[in-house]
């Protein structure tokens, strides 16, 4: 007997597209962390530190997230580490996420005026005070647009999880359309879904990049 | 870390991964051209004042950039037979990606089709130019020279997007890095290997588009 997709399918796609939310969010707060440590490298005074953050840069932003997930997967057992696969997608999308918003958050320190960093330095103020208290709360605002728009990028990146078999949100739909056999049904709500997780993030980030034009 | 490092077997499949980087190349140049060319239509519909067009082409534009890719080539080729229409994974695959392409080059070119001055369309008029040479001429070319930089960075990032077509099995480089991975067991090679010819080519596609850019944008120079 071919089961239909009904209403208790449906529930088990948004059973996994808890996972998604989950994946997503934690990949972008680890992936932030490190983000910002990339986007200050970027913008160090150290030409060294400049040159080795942005070859990680364009290492993540030249190559498909799906081999950087592969390689993470396959490359950490290598190093003695029994990972499983919510360790590895992780690791994987947190090193993917931080090379972007790196990329995203230095345009945004570098779009705050100069003179804001030498008149905090010239009235003392140490770096860490100095960017923390004075630089990237006004970056901050610059960035938002991009950083939540890419939020939008890392949700949708996340179903390549899929592939490495974790059953999020685009994996669920893989196993509800094989045993539904209707995956025209199946990848509709499977879609529709993202569409309504992401939707508000998008609006939210035209909105608030309207107002900054606005601003200007 | 007691793994010894072998390569050999991922060099000697060297024909296979040039099969491989040429079917990446073909996918994504032909979805860039069909996406490209689908997208100008789906712009002109976006800034029409008919609003049926309008929202349609809002719609379609807001659903593919807010749902991943490696669902929409899910639904066109485990979907689409259910509708009757039988695809290989190549040809879904550069179907997805059209779709998927149109949707970012219509909000690309409107970008740059917003950044003509009007002033520019009716100088245009006022030097008696026809309709069609006003768009060609002073719309068109002006906008996509503008907007040049984005759709190259657009292109790199679907030739990149591409390796996800292996699961459609559509035969690119990612497809055949696989088949290399299931006869060699040499995983972490073999993807390093991979990340290292997709890095190479993004950079090689980045620079060549780049000069075919100032050649065919370097007017009125010429």
């Amino acid at each position: 007997m071919i089961r239909q997709f009904g209403w208790g399918e449906f529930l088990f796609l948004l059973e996994g597209a808890r996972w998604t939310v989950v994946l997503s969010l934690l990949a972008f707060t680890v992936g932030g962390a490190l983000g910002l440590a990339v986007a200050l490298g970027r913008t160090s005074k150290w030409a060294w530190l400049r040159i080795l953050m942005a070859t990680y840069i364009q290492i993540f932003q030249g190559t498909p997230l799906l081999i950087q997930l592969f390689f993470v997967y396959f490359g950490l057992p290598l190093l003695g580490f029994k990972v499983d696969v919510w360790v590895a997608l992780t690791i994987g999308l947190s090193l993917h996420t931080s090379a972007f918003l790196g990329e995203i958050w230095r345009g945004s320190i570098q779009a705050v005026p100069n003179g804001q960093n030498e008149a905090a330095a010239a009235l003392g103020i140490g770096y860490l005070h100095r960017m923390f208290d004075v630089v990237l709360p006004q970056a901050f605002r610059i960035g938002l647009p991009a950083t939540i728009s890419f939020l939008v990028n890392l949700i949708k990146g996340t179903a390549l999880a899929a592939l490495l078999g974790l059953t999020e949100l685009t994996r669920s739909g893989q196993l509800m359309a094989n045993i539904t056999f209707q995956p025209l049904q199946v990848y509709g709500a499977v879609a529709l879904i993202y569409f309504f997780i992401c939707i508000p993030l998008t609006y939210c980030s035209a909105r608030i990049e309207r107002r900054l034009n606005a601003a200007r | 870390m007691n793994y010894t490092f072998d390569f050999a077997p991922v060099l000697a499949a060297w024909p296979m991964l040039v099969d491989g980087i040429l079917g990446t190349l073909r996918m994504s140049s032909l979805s860039m051209i069909f996406g490209l060319s689908l997208g100008i239509v789906f712009m002109l519909m976006r800034m029409s004042k008919q609003r049926t067009l309008k929202a349609i082409a809002i719609g379609y534009i807001e659903l593919i950039r807010n749902t991943p890719i490696l669902v929409q080539v899910f639904f066109v080729f485990f979907g689409m037979p259910a509708l009757g229409i039988r695809l290989s994974g190549e040809q879904a695959a550069i179907l997805a990606m059209t779709l998927n392409c149109a949707a970012y080059a219509a909000e690309i070119v409107r970008g740059g089709v917003q950044s003509i001055r009007p002033g520019q369309i009716e100088a245009g008029r006022a030097l008696g130019m026809r309709v069609l040479d006003i768009y060609r001429f002073i719309v068109f070319r002006p906008a996509i020279r503008a907007v040049y930089p984005a759709l190259c960075s657009q292109f790199i990032l679907m030739m990149l997007n591409s390796s996800l077509m292996s699961s459609v099995s559509a035969e690119e480089l990612t497809y055949f890095a696989q088949t290399l991975d299931s006869q060699t067991f040499r995983s972490f090679e073999i993807y390093l290997t991979l990340g290292i010819i997709y890095l190479a080519l993004s950079q090689f596609v980045s620079i060549a588009l780049g000069v075919l850019g100032r050649v065919y944008f370097s007017y009125p120079a010429k």
